[in-house]
């Protein structure tokens, strides 16, 4: 077993864990942050996307052992106390989902794009988003909450 | 029942409210079937077949007993004796008995300490298999020779003198057909083929289960069905369904293919063997070689046609293999295919053929799909060469209120005319076709179902309402639900929550299946909600002393009507609420039917696409969607569904297969290579909500989950042959097929 | 309950077999579940069809499972095969 050291949404954070866990593994069954999910195990479908040091990673591509010292997002970090964040709001104002089981990957990846691009086109969004898989949708009313949040983000900077 | 005068003005049906559920599901704390654990619980892994067709000499589990962290093996034989029909046939997939019957086929399961531990207990047990010849394609399986998967599987209906594979038969029609293609201009004759397809759900199976010596147990899991989940483990497990508490998790999509039972069984069989919890969690690849996906078709469909565009004549001859036992659903193939068409001639045949391949499990509008690919497609070519507009030829020969079907029932209110119009006066109709590009129309039907129905609803002291329903929410029904709820009630949609209630507290419901959700359990909430305001009524008429019958109901009061009219002030729901107590105790209405007015449901599909000539890649360029919705409750969300059925449909069409080696194994059993559409592969999808009112529902609701998805096969294949210039007549349409059809054309 | 009346029922063409070659059978009944029963007494050889599972189609309305239906004089019935869906 190996111990870790680690910041989870801002909250200092131990474990210990097999060398085979991935991280995806330790946030769900070790430290109960069951947001992000497991689509696939294999990086392909995005459910499990979170931020590492800032950058969108599939969690069940990246080792538990490996968070350590390293900066964790997960999509339980987003709200901030009881106040969702814009993109958690216009997710709700398009019915952006149906299921619910890829909104938070799409959510993880979402805000790291806007906070690198405030002001993306559609294209972008949709090339952002291409790891993110949602079976429900079709992606329209998706594509279309990222593009009012981005604008209502740029107008209230 | 008939709704002779659909309810029409509306203060909430309508309108977009945010759902229920929406906060819990942007910030990670809805809990689907992985999500949930259980103290001391152990994790479950399942040792699936390498091979397509073998017989199971022995397993020996004694090594994998004694593993580290190992605490229970469970294999056919810790399940129900004596199973017939059916419950057999299930068992049969759930676990196999004396043969494995496709690639993935469960084995024997392991419960050990850690997900991890369970895994490499697998490696463990030995199994001697004695392979067998194997069969997957369809038409190879109803050849002389081809091996046989199960001799005496076949149902009544299957004509005498066929392979033991072929183990159902439908067919009907009416008219003299030859004498209709006699009539004709100009008849085509082609035969279509579409490999087998995964719904795709982003949420694996997942379940959490405990069972003691006594036969009672709990699961919790992600299905469209925990009444149905409960039935079944009763059967496999050998105790009633009653014992077993099912709880259906949040649902990480289903799309028909969590109407099937797959791991519960073997997770309850392996509590009750280690007097533990068990978690057991499919993985993606044993989610594509062990859950259901489609049949796959092979079609041959003859059309005659009028230059003036009549429909003379149609002939269609369908053969599904669904898998490894009975059950692909071709009789629907053959009722879906010429529904569209108000036929004077029709005949329709399907044949049911088993190969070794995993059973079949319904994927929104079973069976419709490649029906409306095949005839739509002859239809479209039969346009090209007689010059005629594909709208309008639809148009003179639509089903409409009255016509025959091609099945041989007369045609209830229909909208398809309306849906035809519409895509008329669409704008998409009437831009440039793209140059190099080419557009496809398409039809497309499906029943739409009713189904045994439960609802109760509870009113609370303080005015707000309760509302249990047994029918999961696959796509946002809660909202739909409260907004029913609150609309009859005249209060406020916040102050309605609903429930998924679990199978010991509510009346059995069937499964969230034939888009039946909104019709069925929406009107089981308006007649629950009706039920509640008579009592209501009932308590303001003894407060005041006067006649039952002298109280109604008005946004959210009973009022006193007649001779007593403006006695006595309006009670408020909330009001009489408070002193149910008091009063004669807690108010709760409730009903229990099997609702038998589904209102069937058409679409048509317009798509522009662009083919690549070089690559054979497609891109779609515009797609719109108009389908007859009835009464959309939540506008949002009967949009969402049509969007997405068209994008599944688009994947259908453009990438998405089974692809088996020669060896019988699945080679694409990933997200990798089965590639489901992305966000960078599809363009906006227009909606269109036609509105033509069910009679069976009190506000018109018609389904709309499935049609969706019945035109986008035939709406793309169109656009694609039109964009290449050469008919396509297998999906799906991948680049290798396109440019092998350009080569050959 | 309503009286009993003639009731005149369209099978499919794959049931022709098993009703002695008729698409049409003519049988006394005012619910669903009174004209299947009716319908098997006629032909038997078609109570594994019909216990299979079928539906019913009174007036164009489809009835699904309920074999409680009343069925109207003069109705136009057709036996379908079972419906469901996905």
């Amino acid at each position: 077993m190996i111990h870790v050291t680690t910041t989870i949404n801002g909250d200092e954070t131990e474990f210990v864990c097999d060398p085979r866990e991935t991280l995806l593994d330790v946030l769900r069954d070790r430290l109960s942050l069951t947001g992000a999910k497991e689509g696939c195990g294999t990086g392909d479908c995005g459910a499990c996307s979170v931020t590492v040091d800032g950058t969108v990673v599939c969690s069940c591509l990246v080792l538990g052992a490996e968070a350590e010292g390293k900066e964790i997002g997960t999509v339980e970090g987003i709200a901030t106390g009881e106040d969702l964040h814009p993109i958690q709001q216009k997710f709700l104002d398009h019915a952006a989902l149906q299921c619910g089981i890829c909104t938070p990957g799409i959510l993880v990846a979402t805000k790291a794009l806007l906070e690198k691009h405030p002001d993306p086109t559609e294209t972008q969004v949709r090339y952002w988003l291409a790891g993110n898989l949602c079976r429900c949708t079709g992606y329209d009313k998706i594509i279309r909450a990222v593009m009012d949040a981005a604008k209502d983000m740029r107008s209230a900077a | 029942m008939a709704f002779d005068e659909a309810k029409k003005d509306f203060n909430l049906i309508g309108t977009r409210p945010a759902r229920p559920d929406g906060i819990d599901k942007v910030t990670g704390r809805a809990q689907f079937g992985a999500d949930k654990a259980a103290p001391g619980q152990l994790h479950a892994a399942i040792l699936r077949s390498p091979h397509a067709h073998a017989r199971i000499k022995s397993i020996d589990t004694s090594a994998a007993e004694k593993a580290k962290g190992v605490k229970g093996i469970v294999t056919r034989a810790d399940f129900a004796t004596g199973l017939k029909g059916e419950m057999w046939n299930k068992l049969e997939n759930v676990m196999a008995g004396e043969k494995a019957l496709y690639d993935g086929h469960a084995i024997a399961a392991v419960a050990a300490t850690s997900a991890l531990a369970a895994k490499d207990a697998l490696k463990l047990i030995k199994v001697d298999f004695e392979v067998l010849d194997h069969v997957t394609n369809v038409d190879e399986s109803m050849k002389d020779g081809a091996p046989v998967i199960r001799e005496g599987a076949a149902g009544p209906s299957t004509p005498e003198g066929m392979h033991p594979n072929v183990v159902g038969f439908y067919s009907s029609g009416h008219g003299d057909v030859d004498a209709g293609f006699a009539d004709a201009d100009l008849v085509i004759e082609d035969t279509f083929t579409t490999e087998a397809t995964h719904q795709g759900y982003i949420e694996p199976h997942a379940c959490l289960a405990q069972m003691g010596k006594d036969g009672k147990g709990e699961v919790w899991c992600c299905t469209q069905g925990h009444f149905n989940v409960a039935k079944v483990c009763g059967h496999l497990l050998g105790t009633e369904a009653s014992q077993i508490r099912v709880t259906a998790s949040e649902i990480g999509g289903g799309f028909g293919g969590k109407t099937e039972v797959f791991i519960e069984p073997v997770a309850l069989a392996l509590a009750k063997k280690t007097n533990r919890p068990v978690k057991l969690v499919m993985s993606r690849s044993e989610v594509f070689r062990a859950s259901g996906p489609t049949a796959s078709a092979s079609m041959d469909i003859k059309i005659g046609m009028k230059k003036d565009g009549t429909m003379t004549a149609g002939r269609g001859v369908f053969r599904l293999q669904g898998g490894a036992f009975p059950g692909a659903p071709g009789t629907f193939t053959a009722m879906c295919a010429f529904a569209p068409y108000a036929l004077e001639n029709v005949s329709q045949e399907a044949y049911d053929v088993m190969t070794n391949r995993p059973k079949q499990a319904a994927y929104r509008a079973p069976g419709s799909p490649m029906a409306a690919f095949a005839v739509e497609s002859v239809v479209d070519e039969l346009c090209n060469q007689l010059g005629l507009d594909p709208i309008e030829v639809r148009l003179k020969n639509a089903s409409r209120e009255g016509s025959k079907a091609s099945f041989g029932i007369n045609w209830p209110r229909i909208g398809l005319v309306e849906c035809l119009e519409a895509a008329k006066a669409h704008p998409h109709y009437s831009t440039a076709i793209p140059e190099n590009g080419g557009r496809g129309v398409s039809c497309g039907f499906w029943f739409n179902h009713g189904g045994e129905t439960a609802v109760s609803l509870a009113l609370a002291e303080d005015g707000t309402v309760s509302l249990s329903v047994g029918t999961p929410d696959i796509g946002g029904s809660r909202a739909s639900m409260c907004m029913m709820a609150a609309e009859e009630l005249g209060i406020k949609y916040d102050d309605i929550r609903t429930t998924i209630a679990d199978t010991a507290t509510l009346g059995y419901n069937e499964i969230s299946h034939g888009s039946r959700v909104t019709y069925a359990s929406g009107l089981a909430t308006i007649e629950a909600a009706r039920d509640t305001i008579k009592k209501l009524c009932k308590r303001a008429a003894a407060k005041w002393g006067i006649d039952e019958d002298a109280v109604y109901w008005e946004d959210g009061f009973a009022k006193p009507s007649g001779p007593n009219a403006g006695e006595f002030e309006p009670m408020s729901l909330a009001k009489i609420a408070s002193k149910m107590g008091a009063t004669g105790g807690p108010i709760v209405g409730h009903y229990e039917a099997t609702p038998e007015g589904a209102g069937v449901s058409f679409a048509v599909h317009i798509v522009d696409a662009e083919v690549d000539k070089e690559t054979g890649s497609t891109s779609v360029g515009r797609y719109t969607v108009i389908q007859d919705a009835g009464k959309a409750i939540h506008p949002s969300y009967v949009e969402g569904q049509f969007q997405g059925g068209a994008a599944q449909g688009i994947g259908w069409a453009l990438n998405e297969e089974y692809i088996y080696g020669e060896d019988g194994r699945l080679q694409n059993a990933g997200f990798l290579d089965y590639r489901i559409p992305v966000a960078s592969d599809l363009p906006m999808i227009d909606t269109v909500i036609v509105e033509v009112p069910n009679p069976g529902h009190p506000y018109g609701v018609r389904g709309v989950g499935e049609t969706s998805i019945c035109p986008p096969l035939a709406a793309i294949a169109n656009a694609v042959s039109n964009a290449a210039g050469v008919r396509m007549k297998s999906l799906p349409m991948s680049p290798p097929r396109i440019l092998k059809a350009l080569d050959e054309a | 309950m309503s009286q009993k009346h003639k009731i005149e029922v369209a099978l499919w063409g794959g049931l022709k077999p098993f009703a002695d070659g008729n698409d049409k059978v003519e049988v006394e009944a005012a619910t669903t579940g009174q004209m299947l029963a009716a319908v098997i007494k006629k032909h038997p050889a078609l109570e594994d069809h019909i216990e299979a599972g079928v539906s019913v189609a009174v007036n164009g309305r489809v009835i699904a499972s309920s074999l409680t239906e009343p069925i109207p004089e003069g109705a136009e019935v057709v036996i379908i095969p079972q419906l469901k869906g996905g």
